[in-house]
């Protein structure tokens, strides 16, 4: 045996395998892949620790270029998967990979339950509104009225909103980031990673293919600032590139409305402090939508409590406190036995 | 017809009988399976071999009275060994006319019925669908009839104890079990004992049935019946000496999963999710977490088995359980085990289809399923249990399979082995073969697909493992690297690979054996599964009455043993008794081109030892 010592600090290069990259050039894809080898080199993760479960989808194809553990599974059900996995070894470090159509759509269900759960792990969802990988049908993210090859007259049905349906689920983190913000991103994993249960991020990333563009209005330049809001626990949601536009609660109202510093008397004081254990202040910032407001960037609700995993194994360990070693001839005699001589 | 008359007999005059079939039935309330359990049980310890068969209802309480509420027990006890539940009861209880209507076709000419005169009224013969009360006409003549008022005798032995109405009539099953435990000289004690500990807490309900009990075993001793005794005795059968219990297919298979893990020497996870009748393996196994199990409950029948095949890949014995329809939602998740190359165990506690079919009703349906019944070239192995008690070993031997060659094995078991109960000689836990599972660590030339030259299994390395990092998924990969590969020459090499991975099997496996009769002659009857008891008995009474014809019966469905072929070859007709339209059948004759003929049966219900026996004579006879 030649084991080779790891070298004292692993740099974002060493989390990168040696496969080439299958997504089309420009992909959105790619900045998260940078994104996160970065974000596990800030936090030093064991390679051989860290699992990425992914299910079906473009996105889907991520677990092959990190050089960590990584399982490929069926379209829908990562989340299922990667249940077992945590449950089998809590020690192991697991990072559920999706998309919209594999999270939404078919896996739908598995996503309620995981984040419901609260098992310790990490989902990230690439949304970018389409299927991509069969060529660009309508997905359940998709804004009425998108043209599609399955929709050429426009969608009739209405999308959901990831971060609100995981807030419905009862996920403990909710978080926000875009493909192209390489600072921005790899803090977010950085969170979602710290937080101890289930932690949901959603990515807003591009397909240069079927969808270019989908987020060009608040991600662009000269566009970001004016309609992002980068909320950060304990400041004032305050936005716009002069900084002078903010969040408050609307008046006399349970909804919130977009204000200007410094006109009609409203001061930074007036401003809604970002409080990311709220979880009603979560659910009104997620629900903001553009044109009327800025889209809510960043760690939308944390707000930490028991892990499933956690619970199932304490609920093991009790078991064997009680009594002595188990013994499966014990238990095989014990209730009714007889002899025959 | 009906005589109480109150001469006590102090020591009943017993007629000695060799063996004896009773059905309990009642309403799905009544606690009819409470009361077979119990007479199982004080059977069991009165030495005696026995099989049962509890039969109920899907709905949990059907409309008290009605026909479709009917819930049953059967058990069949001797003083020889007893391989079924027994075709004809030799007594019914009834509790109320729907449990006489939909049972009396099946009680023998001249059986007991011991009916509760209570629950005759009006309203439940009407609901049953007489027309007139059957204890009042002659319509019973053909069989001896105790009819009495078990209602009225029930809340009078109870009424010392304060028990409200209802309470009080919930101790009529144990009224008629004490009238029973009479009829066939059983020992009270073990009930009362299980009555004790089980109201612990409420110790006047534990002295109502116990006071139901002894009320109705003084009825019987002040009984008469026109036509002659009803006091009967059974002597203790021979039985090889050791100890034993009474199982039940549930019991064996969770305990026979622990077993596995323990001979492998890897974590137990289980998940599931619930459906009837493969519920009870969750529930069972949930209750032993001190064996380390992980048991889990998922949103549905794919999360259960994703979770399962999760937890294999992190290195446990990952396990699922569901039936038919369950198992069809499981089938895309077994394809990406059977791609990966990771050890899986499902169970399929078969049930009577299609769709939802009859849930709590036994069906060997499902073997086309398990060998043939995904997409693409997938072969995995299947094994099936014959028994109750035989769940146990074939559990152990799903986790040896699934382990030592990187597979998802299909275990069939079914309906009536889940539920069904018989004596058990325990086996040591600590005597059964250590197959320990050794996991891939050198990172030498190491690729996931490294495969062993013998078994052709996959190394199994777990995330984990430093040095290891590596990346499987359900897209084909290469043969000498591991990573994924669209070439046309590796695609076929790797399917060929599955397929001789699968079939090597073959070779470690035990070659068939006989269970009964000849290695050649004029006929096997070959089965699987459930239907060993009714064949084998059948071919038992076969050959006493000098018919050369053998039992066959197949642990290993996929793949089929070595010998298999050569051995049917001996005999100049094959039979395949089975509880479907012909599907091992199918699968024999596919296989070894042999003439083949089936004997099927899908009626929800176990072949009777005498539908085997008739069809055999025919076919030999004609």
């Amino acid at each position: 045996m030649n084991v080779q010592t790891p070298p004292e600090k692993l740099t974002a290069k060493d989390y990168a395998s040696d496969q080439e990259v299958r997504w089309c050039p420009g992909c959105g894809d790619y900045a998260i892949v940078r994104a996160m080898q970065k974000t596990l080199a800030d936090l030093q993760s064991p390679p051989e620790k860290t699992v990425f479960v992914s299910g079906i989808g473009c996105a889907a194809r991520f677990p092959y270029y990190m050089a960590t553990y990584g399982f490929h599974t069926i379209h829908g059900r990562a989340a299922s998967l990667a249940t077992g996995v945590k449950l089998a070894n809590p020690d192991l470090d697991v990072w559920v990979i999706s998309g919209d159509g594999d999270a939404l759509s078919i896996g739908g269900n598995h996503l309620m339950h995981v984040l419901r759960r609260n098992v310790n792990l990490q989902y990230i969802l690439f949304n970018n509104e389409i299927y991509g990988l069969t060529k660009g049908q309508y997905s359940p993210t998709s804004r009425l009225g998108t043209r599609s090859p399955s929709t050429p007259l426009g969608s009739v049905d209405a999308p959901v909103n990831p971060a609100s349906f995981a807030l419905g689920c009862g996920a403990k983190f909710v978080a926000r980031s875009i493909d192209s913000s390489q600072k921005h991103l790899p803090e977010v994993f950085a969170r979602a990673h710290t937080h101890q249960g289930a932690s949901f991020v959603e990515v807003f990333q591009n397909c240069i293919v079927y969808n270019d563009g989908v987020y060009a209005s608040f991600t662009e330049k000269g566009a970001a600032e004016d309609n992002q809001l980068i909320v950060e626990h304990g400041k004032p949601l305050v936005f716009g590139k002069e900084r002078d536009k903010g969040i408050r609660v609307k008046p006399g109202a349970m909804e919130l409305e977009v204000v200007t510093i410094g006109k009609n008397g409203v001061t930074v004081g007036d401003v809604l402090v970002h409080d990311e254990t709220n979880k009603l202040v979560a659910t009104l910032l997620v629900e903001m939508e553009r044109p009327a407001f800025p889209v809510a960037i960043g760690v939308l609700y944390c707000n930490p409590s028991e892990t499933y995993d956690g619970a199932v194994r304490n609920q093991i360990e009790q078991a064997q406190s009680k009594g002595g070693k188990p013994d499966l001839n014990a238990l095989m005699r014990s209730g009714p036995t007889w002899t025959v001589d | 017809m009906v005589g109480t008359a109150a001469v006590a007999l102090e020591e009943p005059l017993r007629e000695e009988v060799e063996d004896v079939v009773i059905r309990f039935a009642g309403d799905s309330g009544d606690g009819i399976q409470i009361t077979g359990g119990q007479f199982t049980q004080t059977t069991a310890l009165a030495g005696n071999d026995l099989a049962t068969f509890p039969d109920f209802p899907a709905e949990i309480r059907a409309p008290a009275g009605t026909t479709f509420g009917v819930s049953a027990f059967q058990i069949h006890f001797g003083s020889r060994d007893i391989k079924t539940a027994g075709d004809a009861p030799d007594v019914l209880v009834a509790l109320n006319p729907a449990a006489l209507k939909v049972n009396l076709g099946d009680l023998r000419d001249g059986g007991l019925i011991v009916a509760d005169t209570g629950a005759f009224t009006d309203r439940n013969l009407k609901k049953a669908g007489f027309e007139e009360n059957p204890l009042e006409n002659d319509s019973l003549a053909n069989y001896r009839v105790v009819a009495i008022d078990v209602s009225k005798n029930t809340l009078e032995a109870v009424k010392d104890e304060g028990l409200s109405q209802k309470e009080a009539l919930r101790c009529k099953n144990m009224w008629t079990l004490g009238l029973v435990y009479w009829l066939y000289d059983r020992d009270r004690k073990p009930t009362f004992d299980w009555l004790t500990g089980k109201f612990k807490s409420r110790p006047e309900i534990a002295n109502a049935n116990i006071a139901a009990v002894n009320a109705g075993h003084a009825f019987g001793e002040t009984m008469e019946v026109s036509d002659g005794g009803v006091a009967y005795s059974v002597s203790a059968a021979e039985i090889d000496p050791g100890l034993y219990r009474t199982v039940t297919g549930i019991e064996a298979l969770s305990w026979g999963l622990i077993a596995g893990s323990q001979s492998t020497q890897l974590d137990l996870f289980f998940a599931g999710y619930p459906i009837t009748p493969a519920s009870s393996v969750l529930h069972t196994l949930s209750r032993l977490k001190e064996f380390g199990v992980i048991t889990f409950q998922a949103e549905d029948e794919i999360a259960a088995v994703c979770s399962a095949i999760g937890a294999s890949y992190a290195g446990n014995l990952g396990v699922t359980a569901s039936s038919g329809p369950g198992i069809a939602l499981k089938t895309e998740a077994i394809g990406l085990a059977i791609s990966v190359e990771l050890p899986l165990v499902v169970i399929n506690v078969q049930r009577a289809g299609p769709s939802t079919g009859m849930p709590t009703k036994t069906e060997q349906s499902d073997l086309h399923q398990a060998v043939y019944g995904r997409n693409a070239d997938s072969p995995l192995a299947v094994i099936a249990a014959k028994s109750p008690a035989d769940c146990f070993e074939v559990a152990i031997e799903a986790a040896r399979i699934a382990t030592k060659y990187m597979t998802p094995v299909m275990l069939l078991a079914d309906g009536y082995l889940a539920n069904a109960s018989e004596p058990w000689r325990i086996p040591d836990a600590t005597a059964i073969e250590a197959s320990p599972v050794s996991f891939h660590t050198d990172p030498n030339d190491f690729h996931p697909f490294l495969r062993d030259e013998t078994t052709l299994s996959r190394a199994w390395a777990v995330p984990g493992t430093p040095g290891l990092e590596h990346r499987i998924g359900g897209i084909e990969k290469s043969y000498s690297t591991g990573n994924i590969s669209y070439e046309p020459e590796n695609h076929q090499k790797m399917t060929d690979t599955r397929n001789a991975k699968i079939d090597g099997i073959a070779k470690d496996i035990p070659d068939q054996t006989v269970e009964l009769g000849g290695q050649g002659g004029k006929m096997a009857l070959v089965g699987w599964g459930s239907t060993y008891g009714p064949i084998n008995r059948a071919v038992q009474i076969l050959r006493s009455d000098g018919h050369d014809v053998s039992h066959i019966h197949i642990r290993h469905i996929w793949p089929l043993p070595a010998n298999l072929e050569s051995l049917l070859g001996g005999y100049e007709q094959v039979l395949v008794p089975e509880m479907n339209t012909g599907q091992l059948l199918t699968v024999l004759r596919s296989e070894y081109l042999v003439p083949a003929e089936g004997l099927n049966k899908v009626s929800g219900q176990p072949f009777k030892v005498a539908e085997i026996v008739d069809a055999v004579r025919s076919r030999l006879e004609k």
